[in-house]
């Protein structure tokens, strides 16, 4: 029942049959997935896919998978948020969150990679899955596979905070703490997927896995009416996510469901860690990797893998991007919650803040329909704002001792 | 002496199982260029029109030949240069 055709080489052409594979053996250029389209424009429509339950597998003919999910039930269709006091804020008139913080079951949008990478896994037939992160990517693993019925290995550099490490090991995966930093536990973890067989669910299955992203592209549209936004603002690591929701919407337009894509799309990164953003301001097509200092460090990676196609994608919806300073990471933080109640991780700051410095230097204007992509909860980085949000009133338990703060603050 | 070329897993096939072996001064595009008379079919993985592929990383004394003149970058006699396939990592 499903759609796709098979895998094929972005960079050579060359096609693959469907299996746990990822780098093309002649070039060494990444996979990816091919889908039969017209097979799909003609059992996918609007009606059929808002008659479906909300959650990311309401656009399955656009998932590489065969059969039924075994993840990710209750996964994606997050909510769009018209953020009315933030676009005040920004000097903006339709400004809109799509909202990752309340993401099921982890509160990020790697539930939905790992719901498909986890369906794919088990169409495979593995009994482990596993994976090299350092947060959102560990948590989404380890909870999901929990449920799935999988074994779980998840791999972390040994210096993580503690806190990041509960928050995998309450699933009780086997988190294997390594001596070393995120790029030592990448490059075993991708020896380790040569001699074992198991699904690295970012390393093996990651044609398969990088699909889920489009799903938070698809729901923008549904969200905004069956139209793409003008502009949508992206947080870039890897690049990966950029790129898959400019294919998102490439899809619904190939497949009928939308007629046309005006939308440009612009990224955002920390400035201690831009590689993707200098090479666009360079106008080069070569991403010099570099050593990440930010505080954003869900977006810290100083070599990113599809960074090339990122940058693609960008010239060709006409967008840009934008780099910003730590202090402007939190500031956009806070912005952000205290303007629409919404705790985001750093990666949130760093796309606020980026669509502040696109809408001041006029590459965003204020009557357009503009999408801020935020993707993970701040209840996970909460260090991140130690000492960078007000103090609370210290008070006696008396009413004098309340009435004194009102009058010396001037609260009333 | 000559120049030191590494060559990757995936490419061990065509140099008889080596994973390292000997090349001419010159440009790294003429090197290539000559170890593909010693081990044919290597040019073709590496090289597309004239230019690196995009996913193979190549290092001369450990520096990236991006950052140096790219495919005309210079190698000397004793020069280390490194053939690296770019593994598709990350996350976002």
């Amino acid at each position: 029942m499903g759609f796709v055709q098979g895998l094929k080489c972005r960079e050579c052409g060359r096609e693959y049959p469907v299996e746990p594979i990822y780098v093309c053996e002649f070039c060494f250029g990444p996979l990816e997935v091919v889908y039969d389209y017209k097979r799909i424009s003609k059992v996918l429509n609007k009606r059929k896919i808002q008659q479906r339950e909300k959650n990311l597998w309401r656009y399955r003919e656009l998932l590489p998978v065969e059969g039924e999910p075994v993840a990710g039930r209750n996964a994606g269709f997050t909510p769009l948020i018209k953020a009315e006091r933030l676009a005040e804020a920004l000097g903006v008139k339709n400004l809109y969150i799509k909202d990752d913080t309340v993401a099921h079951p982890t509160l990020s949008f790697k539930d939905r990679v790992v719901s498909v990478a986890l369906t794919k896994a088990r169409e495979f037939g593995f009994d482990t899955v596993a994976c090299a992160s350092t947060g959102n990517l560990a948590h989404s693993v380890s909870a999901q596979g929990a449920m799935a019925g999988f074994k779980r290995f998840v791999f972390i550099p040994a210096s993580l905070e503690p806190s990041k490490i509960i928050a995998s090991l309450v699933y009780e995966p086997n988190v294997v703490a390594v001596d070393g930093n995120y790029d030592d536990v990448n490059r075993l973890c991708s020896e380790i997927a040569n001699k074992y067989r198991w699904a690295f669910v970012n390393i093996n299955i990651r044609p398969f896995y990088a699909e889920g992203s489009k799903t938070h592209g698809f729901e923008i549209v549904e969200q905004l009416g069956w139209k793409t936004p003008d502009n949508v603002v992206v947080p870039c690591a890897s690049g990966s996510l950029l790129t898959k929701i400019w294919k998102s919407f490439k899809e619904f337009k190939e497949i009928g469901i939308i007629k046309e894509v005006r939308a440009k799309v612009f990224g955002a990164q920390a400035t201690g860690c831009s590689p993707i953003i200098t090479a666009l301001k360079q106008g080069v097509d070569v991403i010099r990797p570099v050593k990440p200092n930010t505080i954003a460090k869900s977006l810290a990676i100083g070599n990113p893998a599809d960074g090339y196609y990122a940058l693609q994608a960008i010239r060709e919806s006409g967008g840009y991007g934008a780099d910003v300073s730590d202090e402007e990471i939190i500031e956009g933080m806070r912005l952000l919650a205290r303007t629409e109640g919404i705790f985001a991780e750093t990666a949130g700051g760093v796309t606020v803040a980026a669509t502040k410095k696109l809408i001041m230097e006029g590459y965003i204007k204020p009557d357009e329909t503009t999408v801020i992509c935020v993707t993970g909860n701040g209840l996970k980085t909460q260090e991140a704002l130690n000492g960078k949000v007000p103090s609370p009133y210290y008070i006696k338990p008396s009413l004098a001792s309340f009435e004194e703060v009102l009058k010396e603050k001037g609260l009333l | 002496m000559a120049v030191k070329v590494k060559i990757p897993t995936p490419l061990q096939r065509l140099t008889n199982g080596k994973d390292e072996v000997e090349g001419k001064a010159g440009t790294i595009i003429e090197l290539i260029a000559d170890l593909d008379q010693k081990y044919p079919g290597l040019m073709e993985r590496i090289v597309d029109e004239g230019k690196i592929r995009r996913f193979v990383n190549i290092y001369v004394n450990e520096e990236d030949i991006r950052f140096l003149q790219a495919e005309n970058t210079i190698v000397k006699d004793g020069d280390e240069v490194s053939i690296v396939p770019a593994i598709a990592g990350g996350l976002v």
